[in-house]
């Protein structure tokens, strides 16, 4: 995907986001509300025209909506509902036949872990078993690309574990998920490479140990006079020369002296607040 | 599976979730019949109201089974996302809506089906005199009701909205169309509104299909047309998945 922009009426959602997620790999998009992050997954999807910029899902441009993309693709929305009056596994046979090589609908609906509603109906489920029947629903094509919209959106700590493993499945499965989340915590534990989101544009991209803004890869501090001094470096052995030497030519030394790097919440914080004030 | 296993698919899963639905089953088929026995029990004391009552709540049927149900449930599926994550799917959208409305089809001509065998069994009402007609009109009517039952769905802004809006529509219209009495009773004014209207004109053609008396069923024809017509581009022009 290259250069996607997308307007609404004279409101740019999108502006100019590039990103490429290779087979087999996680790739999270990672922002606050209203980033944008929903906006270019539905582009992605086929389910909204972009303005600008270049689009390839499997090889196919999804804005036409192509059958045989549909038919590798699986999509988890933010907020759909299910047919009234269906169980969980009516709901899962009813989908498949959609699809002209889709997975045992027994076996999708223990993938999700709820073996044992099968047989409860889709409006007697919990806010996390309904998410659970989403992704169900979205598996149920066996599809080689999943797009995961907050999948874990109003889960409990608990819920959230269950969804985690699932997708870690589809990783051991050898799919490709492209997954929003607002979640830092989500984005770590899944994703191999993430892309933060603010405001249309994509402000750091990498897997989530080594992301950092280019400027301040590594942070220095010490305590000075009763109060911390921090410094921000790309390069900690040239500065903590520098400093260690200085303290030492006063004849001081350099307390609580630490060597950090900024994790992804940081980062994370930096990059979308510098973005507010800019 | 080609297009059209999945659209009888969609068909068979829909009456399914009909038959689940009580209270939809319940208005869809039961009031009217209902409401035919109770008003030809306690009015139509000879054969000539009940002429005009049996077309009438036939045609009443078509309207209920058609228009409202489709009006009513696409706001429903539209505002739960159930269409939105069908589009996500391979379900080519023609055999999805084919399925879907084919099933409102089936119930339009039961409801029709019924109200004939009612006239006969309980009241002695002839079979259809016209029985290629009263098909005819019947087809013609679930074109033109169906449709505008879609396209109305694409002004209904929500789900506790669709029962006012579909109300709206519905009850006035049976009013001034002439299914509990003749619409020649009306004044000028109201009966100028019902024959610019389709489901007038659907029920004299069910009337000549059902009654007979060959009256001129053209004017009929061509106006139920020419509103299937405008509904159906209407229906397909504004469709809305979300």
């Amino acid at each position: 995907m290259t250069d996607l922009h997308k307007a609404y009426g004279p409101v740019e959602a999108v502006r100019g986001l590039s990103f490429e997620v290779g087979r087999g790999e996680v790739f999270g998009l990672l922002g606050p509300n209203g980033a944008g992050k929903t906006t270019t997954v539905e582009i992605l999807e086929g389910y909204r025209q972009r303005s600008a910029g270049d689009v390839r899902v499997l090889g196919h441009d999804p804005e036409t909506r192509d059958r045989d993309l549909q038919q590798r693709v699986g999509i988890v929305l933010q907020n759909c509902g299910f047919y009234p009056r269906v169980t969980v596994q009516e709901a899962v046979e009813h989908f498949a036949k959609a699809y002209d090589t889709p997975r045992d609908a027994d076996e999708t609906i223990a993938l999700v872990g709820l073996g044992e509603k099968s047989d409860a109906r889709t409006k007697d489920l919990s806010g996390g078993q309904r998410r659970r029947l989403d992704l169900a629903l979205a598996l149920v094509g066996d599809p080689e690309l999943v797009f995961l919209d907050e999948p874990t959106t109003g889960f409990d700590p608990a819920a959230r574990r269950t969804a985690w493993g699932v997708v870690k499945t589809l990783k051991e499965l050898g799919k490709t998920v492209l997954l929003t989340t607002h979640y830092l915590e989500e984005a770590h534990e899944l994703a191999d490479r993430v892309a933060i989101v603010k405001d249309g544009r994509i402000v750091a991209e990498g897997p989530p140990d080594q992301l950092g803004p280019g400027s301040s890869g590594y942070r220095v501090s010490y305590i000075s006079a009763g109060s911390r001094v921090e410094h921000q470096t790309d390069d900690p052995t040239e500065l903590l020369h520098r400093l260690t030497r200085d303290a030492i030519a006063r004849g001081e030394r350099l307390e609580g002296l630490e060597v950090t790097r900024p994790t992804l919440e940081e980062v994370y914080l930096q990059l979308t607040t510098e973005a507010d004030s800019g | 599976m080609s297009a059209v296993a999945l659209a009888w698919q969609q068909f068979r899963f829909e009456r399914k979730l009909f038959w689940r639905n009580p209270s939809a089953a319940f208005f869809n088929f039961l009031l009217p019949l209902l409401l035919l026995v109770l008003i030809a029990t306690a009015f139509a004391s000879d054969g000539s109201e009940l002429d005009v009552l049996i077309p009438g709540v036939a045609g009443m049927g078509v309207l209920a089974t058609t228009f409202t149900a489709l009006a009513y449930n696409l706001t429903l599926l539209r505002d739960e996302g159930v269409l939105k994550r069908i589009r996500g799917t391979p379900m080519p959208a023609g055999a999805y809506l084919a399925g879907f409305i084919g099933s409102a089809t089936l119930n339009a001509i039961l409801q029709v089906t019924l109200v004939v065998a009612i006239g006969n069994l309980l009241y002695g009402v002839d079979w259809p005199q016209n029985p290629a007609t009263l098909v005819g009109f019947t087809l013609l009517g679930v074109i033109c009701f169906a449709s505008l039952g879609v396209a109305f769905s694409h002004i209904i802004p929500n789900e506790e909205a669709a029962p006012a809006y579909t109300n709206a529509v519905f009850l006035p219209v049976i009013f001034i169309s002439g299914v509990f009495y003749s619409s020649d009773d009306l004044p000028t004014a109201l009966r100028g509104v019902a024959e610019a209207l389709p489901l007038k004109h659907l029920i004299d053609g069910l009337s000549e299909g059902i009654v007979g008396g060959g009256s001129d069923i053209g004017t009929a024809a061509v106006v139920v047309a020419a509103w299937a017509a405008a509904a159906l581009f209407l229906a397909v022009r504004f469709f809305r998945w979300e």
